[in-house]
């Protein structure tokens, strides 16, 4: 009993020194820390570019007259086809590309813990018929999952997204399920039951934060991938439609122009790779700052 | 070891069940009719309800599904409802192109993915693996559509070397299939590279050196051979994608493959094409996992004696 006294008042300051230690590795990273100062620098682009581009008369209006220039001190990424400026349009489009990979793996996220929590605590039944419908969709292609999706729902930017969050449900199931089933076994939780804990509270409160490691470096390696399947999608016309500055439904209407004003095609792809690497780095830096031995 | 085999294909089939249902679901939810699509926007009514009629659509859901699985079980997939053709038939035709692309996207990143991991490990913090780890990396967060559209643009555009679009001769494929393999190619050299590094930390690797064995002898030899474990796997989980047809390097370069067939299939609410195409893809790529499992059991002679156990 005394024990436990001493142990628990200490748990919070324990909790932030893991935090510090997770930190302290990362930091020495140095790719890591690049990917990160990237994707900083990527959402304070994102966030301060209504403050200084109108979207009606800066990013969606066109001017014939100025179309199709080459790259100048006036239109630093030239101007497309509509004369509209593909410097802003690029700007814009990292709001839309950020939204995309957040909003998308927050729905996936959400309901995948949900199911994999389901399924990883209850074992038994409810984890075999879960998991076998997980299965089922794993099974399928995603991209075309997610177009078919988006068949049922119809177009728009908000029905590409939940689609590829559908899309993306069973593999956050997956991760979720096998982080839980390492821990459910463990003496502190058979101590949370005997002491009467609900179930929801063991789940929420003494296992996913535990599980958590395995989850975050997926949810930034999931954001990468999310944007470069819109970024696809919109491509072959099935994402997100024009005017909208999608860097992928952008690319889509530069290739059309490529042979003559190539410059078109670079700028969009550019965003979409850096975007993505500084995702991809973040998410390496952190697999290895979160378990060391990992590592090479 | 034939067992398991057996056991793999019989679970197999509930999750081929399932997508039909899915996806069955998923079609009877898209707004449209595949009738009215086909014959057109001006078609009389008259010939548009006879075609639904034709075609069953006018049944409940239990009906029209249950229907389904019974003519599948047979081996009747039913016909495409743009097309009138059997959907197996129109897949058979379509296959080969997502194949050929498939199996050139794999080779190449096999080719070029497995000896750079090779040398960045053994030559390891040397310029050649921080080099080759900037490309995978580089290579990891490239759109694949936007490096065959800039293939394009030096190959075709510009050098004239290769046709830009359509399946005409080998040449047509080379550019969609680098398209391809630069993902895998990122993710077998690192794969590589880790594991190498794994295995030449390991006490018999130096054992091996001790004895005077040449580098090249220890790393092709004793060293390769145990790493290669896991890369067979990355290996065969990416032949399983690819040959599951990609909608958007298809579209790119003008092959009309599998993806093309399903994305096409989407459009007109073609449901039977749709349903079929994509189970054919998730067997593909299911027989492709089992078919490394069971690899694994002659590249690993620990794995094997499970088997033999069990």
């Amino acid at each position: 009993m005394t024990e436990q006294a001493t142990v628990n008042p200490s748990n919070p300051v324990k909790k932030r020194s893991q935090l510090k230690a997770i930190w302290f590795r990362y930091r020495k990273n140095k790719l890591a820390m690049f990917g990160l100062a990237l994707f900083l620098s990527l959402v304070l682009v994102a966030a301060s570019s209504g403050l200084f581009l109108d979207y009606d008369t800066q990013v969606i209006e066109q001017r014939m007259r100025e179309r199709l220039q080459p790259p100048s001190s006036e239109h630093w990424f030239g101007t497309d086809q509509y004369g509209r400026d593909v410097f802003a349009r690029v700007v814009w489009g990292t709001r839309i590309s950020l939204f995309v990979g957040v909003f998308t793996v927050t729905i996936a996220l959400t309901v995948g813990t949900l199911f994999g929590a389901l399924a990883g605590y209850y074992g038994g039944t409810v984890d075999n018929v879960l998991m076998r419908i997980m299965d089922i969709f794993l099974a399928m292609p995603g991209t075309i999952l997610a177009v078919a999706i988006v068949g049922a729902l119809g177009p728009g930017l908000v029905n590409v997204l939940l689609a590829m969050a559908i899309a993306r449900i069973p593999q956050f199931a997956r991760i979720v399920r096998s982080a839980i089933i390492s821990i459910r076994g463990q003496e502190f939780i058979e101590a949370a039951k005997a002491c009467g804990t609900r179930d929801g509270r063991i789940i929420m409160r003494h296992i996913l934060p535990n599980a958590i490691g395995p989850i975050v470096v997926q949810v930034t390696l999931h954001m990468a991938t999310t944007i470069l399947g819109v970024a696809g999608l919109s491509f072959i016309g099935l994402g997100i439609e024009a005017p909208t500055p999608e860097w992928g439904s952008m690319l889509s209407e530069a290739k059309e122009w490529m042979r003559y004003h190539p410059y078109l095609m670079v700028f969009p792809g550019v965003a979409i790779i850096l975007s993505v690497l500084s995702l991809n780095l973040i998410g390496d830096g952190l697999r290895d700052a979160l378990d060391p031995r990992m590592k090479n | 070891m034939l067992r398991y085999v057996v056991k793999r294909l019989l679970l197999m089939i509930p999750v081929i069940v399932g997508i039909s249902f899915i996806l069955f679901v998923i079609m009877d939810l898209t707004p449209g009719d595949p009738a009215r699509s086909l014959l057109g926007e001006y078609a009389r009514q008259e010939d548009v309800d006879a075609l639904r009629e034709e075609w069953g659509l006018n049944d409940p859901f239990a009906v029209r599904y249950g229907r389904y699985l019974a003519s599948a079980i047979r081996g009747d997939f039913g016909k495409s409802y743009r097309t009138n053709i059997p959907v197996v038939q129109e897949i058979i035709s379509r296959y080969p192109a997502t194949m050929k692309v498939a199996t050139l996207a794999i080779l190449f990143a096999m080719a070029i993915g497995i000896p750079v991991g090779i040398i960045s490990a053994v030559k390891q913090y040397s310029l050649v693996d921080f080099g080759s780890m900037a490309t995978a990396l580089l290579f990891t967060s490239v759109p694949p559509f936007w490096l065959g559209l800039m293939l394009i643009l030096i190959f075709s555009l510009m050098l004239r070397l290769l046709p830009s679009v359509g399946t005409d001769s080998w040449k047509s494929f080379i550019m969609p299939a680098a398209a391809l393999a630069a993902a895998q190619m990122a993710t077998m050299t690192r794969m590589t590279r880790s594991t190498m590094l794994e295995v030449i930390r390991q006490d018999y690797i130096r054992t091996a050196k001790a004895k005077g064995a040449s580098q090249r002898y220890v790393v092709l030899k004793h060293a390769l051979r145990n790493a290669l474990l896991p890369v067979v796997t990355v290996v065969g989980i990416g032949f399983g994608n690819l040959l599951g047809g990609s909608l958007i390097i298809e579209n790119v370069f003008g092959i009309s493959g599998l993806g093309t067939l399903m994305v096409n299939a989407v459009k007109s609410k073609d449901s039977p094409m749709l349903i079929a195409s994509v189970m054919f893809a998730a067997l593909v790529g299911g027989l492709v996992n089992l078919a490394v499992d069971v690899l694994y059991t002659y590249i690993d002679p620990r794995v094997r004696s499970q088997y033999v156990k069990g």
